[in-house]
């Protein structure tokens, strides 16, 4: 009927807790930054990132309440970018270990 | 026939008004939709990924200009328009929310905020830029990067590859700022579309997928604050 639901409603509270949890991992990610770790740097601010990323899909995008087939788009989505990441770095991350002029 | 059809698609006449008739029914629709909406946000993401490939390939054959170059830009300013955006991102859910539960006001008040907090990010951006043009930090042949100390200029030596830093700079907050506008003008629509009552706890698709799209801007953002802007910040200058 007019009325159906076609997904559960999110009580306002996930959405404030989600917010809030973002703001806490903005801050941390400042304070680490400030911070040096050496080679440690950018994976701990990626792991920060990737954590916020991953609240805004699954609580603010609500991909939680999507069919199988719109999760399996989601995720291939992000495994074609690592692809991509993965096939230039390869590249680019292997050519010290040519000689230079062959 | 005694099994007179009773699914949605059969039930002509009682299904919802704002029913496509290739769809069977409302769940379908939405889902269509959002599906459709994450096919597009996946091009997005190669979009952006081309770009975050080139920052990841030239990083790595200048690491030292990478970090000076970044330790030039205004942490502060970045960090308020995180937050900024991660407001508006709350603003936005409970903009679809609201018309989940069938509250017009609610649609209204949170659409004006969203559209409200992209602008801000704008402004702040504009301010950003403006400094950045000051400080010649344009690439090109009048690249001559200064820093402000106690509200005099001062000359920075940059290693080789800070041009590369900056114009990607440019390039991928000016795209992402690009998103924005495009945002802000796809709120304005669907806040039209609010103040006339069109949607309902049954039929709120468009609120939704705009949703969709809005989030994801404000994900780039979330990647383009560390690697861009904190890159550098422990080196300390600000």
């Amino acid at each position: 009927m007019s009325t159906e639901h076609t997904h559960p409603v999110t009580p306002a509270s996930t959405y404030w807790l989600t917010f809030l949890a973002l703001l806490v991992f903005t801050g941390l990610t400042v304070f680490v930054a400030s911070q040096d770790y050496g080679r440690m740097n950018t994976p701990v601010a990626l792991a920060i990132a990737v954590t916020k990323a991953s609240l805004v899909i699954i609580y603010f995008m609500g991909v939680r309440y999507n069919t199988p087939l719109t999760k399996v788009v989601v995720i291939a989505g992000f495994m074609w970018l690592f692809i991509l990441f993965g096939l230039g770095l390869a590249d680019y991350l292997t050519r010290d270990m040519v000689a230079p002029g062959r | 026939m005694a099994s007179h059809p009773t699914t949605e698609h059969g039930a002509h006449g009682a299904h919802h008004p704002k029913l496509q008739h290739h769809f069977f029914s409302m769940s379908q629709q939405l889902e269509a939709s959002t599906l459709g909406m994450w096919v597009f946000l996946v091009t997005e993401i190669m979009f952006f990924g081309g770009l975050f490939m080139a920052y990841i390939t030239y990083r790595w054959m200048y690491p030292d200009a990478w970090e000076q170059s970044s330790n030039l830009l205004n942490v502060y300013l970045g960090g308020l328009n995180t937050a900024v955006l991660i407001v508006s991102s709350l603003t936005m859910a409970l903009a679809v929310r609201a018309a989940q539960v069938g509250s017009r006001m609610g649609q209204i008040v949170n659409l004006i905020l969203t559209i409200l907090l992209g602008s801000t990010f704008l402004v702040v951006k504009y301010f950003e830029y403006s400094a950045k043009f000051d400080h010649h930090l344009i690439p090109g042949p009048h690249f001559a990067p200064t820093h402000e100390v106690s509200g005099a200029l001062v000359n920075v030596a940059l290693p080789f590859g800070s041009q590369i830093f900056f114009s990607l700079y440019f390039i991928m907050t000016g795209i992402h700022a690009l998103h924005m506008v495009v945002g802000i003008g796809l709120m304005l629509v669907i806040l039209v579309m609010a103040w006339k009552g069109k949607f309902s706890p049954g039929y709120y698709g468009p609120v939704e997928v705009s949703g969709l799209y809005w989030h994801f801007v404000d994900i780039v953002w979330i990647f383009l604050f560390p690697l861009l802007y904190l890159l550098g910040f422990h080196l300390g200058g600000h």
